[in-house]
């Protein structure tokens, strides 16, 4: 007697396989969804941008006509908010991925900072807008200063840089610092001098990943009040200022449709920063890549 | 005579050392409480946001009624002579934005963790994931732009009575903002499904697709729902691209093809115009961004219970 009907279930298992074919298409498909929009994206892009990207583009300030919009000062302004960003939120995350990795006792106060951390990572960055405004413009009275501006933007990356250190610190092998405390250097010595040299690549990645995220974000500057026409330079830190997001940002919102290509071309410029960011970072992982 | 000179110079450099480490020993002992000083800076960053919005929130309700702010379904705050504050419509703008949002990126974001965790070869892992990087670091102000000048005249192609502000197009540039984070979270949750259970599955004569469907999910689903729930939230968050292409007129009902307002455009709009400090307007975007705030706070802390709770232990 035959227990198993032969003819059904192979009726039951081409059935089965052709829906893992669909599906494995799908599943596919999907991805290359992805790419596609990227590929879009950045080809709208260029297609719209190209042909204003000029000297000019570069030498000018902003402009009511759109053939003399120029990117100078929102340029230069990215750049004072990244001199400014870079060292408080790196020195600040450092030296808290430090303590919390060689100095902090398991205790209630540690888990409450760990934990204070990842729910800052989540909070909206239109919120930190709203403490910057409040903090650095109003009650400190920076008005809308770089300072002010770079301020709250340390705060909205400082997550990322403090994880990401973590990351790195955590990943220097006990037997390094076995070795140097071995040697007589304190513990300082041997975090300044192992720990940290050993944790460069993954820090600086990390960082420069974080910087990232804020020379392209909008949201909180725009609440903090950094103006979007600016005709200027600005020659210290206490001085307004727009960057490169908000000067993007008011000509993508102007009805006329030229600033649209006006629009695209600061967005090829925005871009062209994240990708020399992005390449540093891969650059350094690549080349002080730890081998233990 | 010289021997001598050397012997002293010798005691003398001693000293110093001993000096010199007495100051180390010092440095030693203040390091770790200055480290905690730049730790306590992201406590004090939560704590600043906390109190900054309930001082300024507080000061809004004494000018207007927190029953109107939660019962009134009209918001209306630049109107001169009867303004109106409820949330409510600006609630609705956000939350049909971020439907849209989810249609679009939680089945295209499973679809591709699936892809790389279970079908994708390594090589093809190495192309895809940078790929997906990349979208994920785009700024979404170039999204809004984006949306604005080519999703926008594309779904209007399609649906001719779509307005040029509406809440589809953003909300579909939202979604795809979005996949990468849920792909590469749900991604991270199906790898750490050990191969031993899969390897039962395809033992019992399962195809690829019903042990990923019935095995490998079920077992990922906390990392998922965490992955989902924590998009959701940035989503809800996100401001630029409604911003530029969603227009600013708060709506109470459910039609996509119209302008919206959703919370953080509504800061946007009024950090961008001239409400004066001090208005009533000026504290209206601080109890608008609590509600915000509490909003994401709350999904954010439902993503880490669902992770930590219905975690299965291997």
């Amino acid at each position: 007697m035959n227990l198993i009907n032969k003819n059904s279930v192979i009726q039951r298992m081409n059935s089965r396989l052709r829906k893992n074919n669909i599906f494995k298409v799908l599943f596919f498909a999907a991805t290359i969804f992805c790419m596609l929009i990227l590929g879009i994206l950045i080809y709208r892009v260029f297609s719209q941008g190209l042909s204003h990207l000029n000297i000019d583009f570069f030498q000018n300030y902003a402009s009511r006509r759109p053939e003399n919009a120029g990117i100078k000062a929102a340029l230069i302004g990215s750049i004072w908010l990244m001199a400014v960003t870079a060292p408080v939120s790196i020195v600040l995350g450092v030296s808290t991925a430090i303590y919390l990795e060689e100095y902090a006792k398991v205790n209630k106060f540690t888990s409450f900072i760990k934990v204070n951390i990842s729910n800052l990572a989540g909070v909206p960055s239109i919120v930190f807008g709203l403490l910057g405004l409040t903090i650095f413009v109003r009650a400190l009275e920076l008005n809308r200063s770089v300072l002010a501006a770079a301020l709250t933007m340390s705060l909205l990356v400082l997550p990322v840089i403090i994880v990401s250190s973590q990351e790195a610190i955590r990943a220097v092998p006990k037997s390094l610092r076995e070795a140097s405390y071995g040697m007589g250097a304190t513990k300082w010595q041997t975090i300044v001098r192992v720990v940290l040299p050993a944790a460069i690549p993954g820090i600086a990645t990390g960082a420069i990943l974080a910087l990232s995220r804020a020379i392209g974000e909008t949201a909180p500057l725009v609440v903090v009040g950094i103006p979007m026409f600016v005709a200027f330079l600005p020659k210290t830190v206490f001085d307004t200022f727009t960057v490169l997001p908000m000067q993007i940002y008011n000509w993508t919102s102007r009805p006329q449709e030229a600033f649209q290509y006006v629009a695209a071309a600061g967005i090829i410029v925005l871009l062209a920063l994240l990708i020399i960011m992005n390449a540093v970072a891969v650059y350094i992982r690549n080349k002080f890549q730890n081998r233990y | 005579m010289e021997q001598k000179q050397q012997e002293t110079s010798l005691v003398r450099r001693l000293i110093h050392e001993k000096k010199q480490k007495g100051k180390n020993y010092k440095f030693e002992k203040i390091v770790p409480y200055l480290l905690l000083a730049a730790a306590v800076v992201s406590v004090l960053t939560t704590i600043g946001i906390v109190v900054t919005l309930i001082f300024e929130t507080y000061e809004f309700f004494t000018r207007v009624s927190i029953v109107e702010f939660f019962t009134s379904r009209e918001w209306y705050p630049f109107s001169a002579s009867d303004p109106s504050y409820g949330v409510m419509p600006l609630i609705v703008g956000t939350l049909k934005v971020t439907l849209i949002a989810s249609i679009v990126a939680i089945p295209i974001g499973l679809a591709v963790a699936i892809f790389l965790s279970e079908y994708a070869s390594d090589k093809t892992r190495r192309i895809v994931k940078p790929i997906l990087e990349v979208l994920a670091g785009v700024p979404t102000i170039v999204y809004g732009f984006f949306a604005l000048t080519f999703v926008t005249p594309l779904l209007r192609e399609i649906f001719p009575s779509l307005e040029i502000f509406n809440a589809l197009s953003p909300g579909i540039v939202i979604g795809i903002m979005i996949i990468p984070m849920i792909a590469s979270l749900s991604e991270d949750a199906l790898v750490a499904v050990p191969n031993s259970i899969r390897e039962g599955a395809y033992a019992l004569g399962a195809t690829k697709l019903e042990t990923t469907f019935k095995v490998i999910l079920p077992a990922a689903i906390s990392g998922i729902m965490a992955a989902i729930i924590l998009a959701l939230s940035r989503a809800i968050g996100e401001t630029m691209i409604v911003s530029v292409a969603a227009g600013a007129t708060p709506s109470m009902g459910w039609d996509v093809t119209s302008s919206i307002q959703t919370m953080t455009s509504y800061i946007v709009q009024v950090s961008t115009g001239d409400a004066g400090f001090g208005s009533t307007i000026y504290y209206s975007i601080y109890a608008v961004g609590m509600t915000l705030f509490v909003f994401t706070l709350s999904m954010n802390l439902l993503a880490q219970y669902i992770s930590r709770k219905f975690r299965e232990e291997y």
